[in-house]
């Protein structure tokens, strides 16, 4: 199977719906001669022109309505946002219009917008362009939102986001754009949403998704060589959530703790221990527990970047002391 | 002009304001919640402009747009509903006064949020232009919303791709309560579209005649692959900026000035009637087409039959239209879980 980056991966499934459907437009900032900052859209430009893969001025509230304009008029436009930073100049059309049209019209109009948005914590980018919006997207009735994690589930979650008719958010995270792992084109994906077991284990479940879930394997192995067993999920999307495959999980290991990259307080990790905790309070041998950022603009400096975010080590030192409380 | 044509306008300006003060008063009985802003004043645009427009044609609007929806061809059964917030309403009770939607005649809904009919309009443009089709997209917008950075952006992006659109701004003076002269430092919104290179052009917006003629022109143009154009319509409402404003900051005497050029009554004129002076107008009061239509008569310029039969006709309507409205059942939760994502059947999530 060949290997590919994150980027690849993504750049091959526009490739593949812009091929498959001449209503696939690509737009945004830079992502047409430039290629895309990320070089996401890399030859799509050459091979499909000016007017399928449209460089913008940098008028994100505007551009991401003309998307939600176009999709309701026929198209199934993938708009970049070239960081989430900048989403939120494009909130409006987001909230306001992409995830409320379907609704207010009584169903007449679908949403079959795909919105791009590379994001997370990446080096010292400092406060205004190291953010996660997770958690005020997810509130969101109407927006479905993915969270890729490894090359494959950003080629196979990008097609299917395309595909839908609904208005489906692509939570991309900037540090991931350089890993490389395998990607079949062929091979038949599982739904958008359905989150997957990374990792099998007995002792606890790991929640996370995007980044961290790559960095609760890397957590997991160090348990591992310490006779701990961690089952890791990783969500894959973040509305829906597929409580089912998590909550199986959790009523197998008793101990629950979630990984997020984001804020702590009023999180996706909230959510996620709230949902689960209803579900499976009486399986729980200890209270579920959360590592997340701090709740704090992130910082320039390395050292307090990286001390800000959880690593690996922070998520095993908390599955060390969820397992001590639970005994 | 054709005798006809001044008839049908008239006819719909009518049978616009009449529905609007219908409205009024089933909001009042408790019929009808929420805002409720309505548009008696200023009728010549909508039904001026959407009188040019083609079937194909995609219309975006405000939240001022129950008239623009009725002009646009749909049922007043439908708008009625929708404002009770019924089942059988064309947003299925689900968006109410502000978001009417109407996916068959390509009406693109009515948006609560100022400013944000520009990047839907030019969305819409961009597939018809992909698509290489002779429609066009008419955008309407008040002259609150143009210090919005979505106006600038949006005009910077249709002038640059050339979009298939037309902008019409509804120039009531007011941006709810605040006089133009202290919300836009330039008060003629025709000139800003210079910026961009749009053509544009600022009009009689109560003279439906007026607008219906420039509007024809202005898609002619559009369809003819110029690009986008600009018409400010200048007009008034009567009302306050919703039911919950009752517009006392505006001098009496401008609102008088303005109802002496009344868009109906300009269109009594046309049809060579006697008309009355402003004076005797203001006298009439608001709800001045009952009276105006009773000088018609005694104008001699259309027998009582003629008009009563008009009249009948929008009366029986609206009558119809609210019993319908009454008896629509409530939307249920289902169609409320079906409303959100409309497209979902065919897709397994997880």
């Amino acid at each position: 199977m060949q290997t590919l980056s994150y980027w690849q991966a993504l750049n091959r499934a526009l490739e593949a719906e812009m091929a498959a459907d001449d209503a696939v437009i690509v737009l945004g900032e830079d992502v047409g001669l430039y290629g895309g900052t990320y070089r996401v859209t890399e030859g799509l430009y050459a091979k499909y022109g000016e007017r399928r893969v449209l460089d913008t001025p940098i008028s994100e509230g505007s551009f991401t309505g003309l998307g939600v304009g176009a999709a309701m008029a026929g198209l199934r436009p993938v708009v970049e946002i070239m960081t989430i930073n900048f989403a939120l100049l494009a909130l409006d059309a987001l909230i306001n219009m992409a995830a409320k049209i379907p609704f207010m019209s009584g169903g007449q109009f679908s949403m079959p917008l795909t919105v791009r948005m590379p994001g997370g914590v990446a080096h010292q980018l400092a406060a205004q362009h190291s953010q996660r919006l997770e958690h005020t997207l997810m509130n969101v009735a109407g927006l479905r939102i993915v969270v890729p994690a490894t090359p494959q589930d950003a080629y196979w979650q990008l097609r299917q986001a395309i595909r839908a008719d609904d208005c489906v958010i692509v939570l991309e995270h900037e540090l991931l754009n350089f890993d490389k792992g395998p990607v079949d084109e062929t091979a038949k994906a599982p739904p958008p949403h359905r989150a997957t077991v990374r990792r099998a284990g007995r002792d606890l479940t790991i929640v996370s998704y995007s980044r961290m879930a790559n960095q609760a394997l890397v957590a997991a192995e160090q348990l591992a060589t310490e006779g701990i067993e961690a089952e890791v999920i990783d969500l894959r999307s973040l509305n829906p959530i597929d409580w089912d495959t998590c909550a199986a999980s959790v009523r197998k290991t008793g101990h629950l703790l979630i990984a997020e990259e984001d804020s702590r307080f009023a999180g996706a990790g909230a959510e996620i221990s709230a949902g689960l905790t209803e579900r499976c309070f009486h399986s729980l041998h200890a209270a579920p527990m959360r590592v997340a950022a701090l709740d704090l603009p992130n910082p320039y400096n390395k050292r307090l970047e990286q001390t800000c975010i959880p690593q690996p080590p922070d998520i095993v030192a908390a599955a060390r002391a969820l397992l001590r409380d639970g005994q | 002009m054709e005798r006809e044509l001044h008839i049908r306008f008239l006819r719909d300006m009518l049978r616009a304001r009449r529905m609007e003060e219908r409205i009024a008063q089933e909001y009042t009985r408790g019929n009808i919640g929420g805002f409720l802003h309505l548009y008696p004043g200023e009728e010549a645009v909508a039904i001026g402009v959407l009188a040019a427009a083609e079937p194909g044609d995609y219309i975006v609007s405000t939240y001022r747009e129950h008239v623009h929806a009725l002009a646009r061809g749909m049922p007043m059964r439908s708008i009625m509903a929708e404002l009770f917030g019924k089942r059988d309403g064309c947003s299925r009770g689900l968006g109410g006064s502000m978001h009417l939607f109407d996916a068959e005649r390509r009406f693109l809904g009515g948006y609560a949020i100022v400013g944000e009919t520009y990047p839907v309009a030019i969305g819409a443009a961009y597939a018809v232009m992909l698509r290489g089709l002779p429609e066009a997209v008419i955008c309407f917008f008040g002259d609150g919303a143009v210090n919005q950075g979505t106006f600038h952006e949006s005009l910077n992006m249709a002038a640059l791709w050339k979009l298939p659109v037309l902008f019409v701004c509804e120039n009531n003076h007011y941006q709810i309560g605040t006089e133009i002269h202290r919300h836009s430092a330039v008060t003629e919104v025709y000139k800003r579209a210079s910026a961009y290179n749009i053509p544009a052009a600022r009009i009689d917006g109560m003279n439906v005649e007026t607008v219906n003629r420039h509007t024809r022109d202005a898609l002619a143009r559009v369809r003819a692959g110029q690009g986008p154009q600009l018409l400010e319509c200048e007009t008034y409402r009567y009302r306050g900026h919703s039911m919950a404003d009752p517009g006392s900051y505006r001098p009496a005497v401008e609102v008088a000035a303005y109802e002496a050029d009344d868009p109906i009554a300009a269109e009594m004129r046309d049809l060579s009637l006697h008309y009355p002076d402003a004076d005797t107008l203001h006298a009439l009061g608001l709800d001045s087409s009952e009276s105006l239509g009773r000088r018609y008569v005694e104008n001699g310029h259309l027998d009582t039959a003629g008009l009563e039969a008009l009249e009948a006709d929008i009366r029986a309507e609206i009558e119809d239209a609210v019993a319908f409205a009454l008896a629509s059942p409530e939307p249920t939760l289902d169609d409320a879980w079906g409303a959100l994502r409309p497209g979902l059947i065919h897709e397994t999530l997880i």
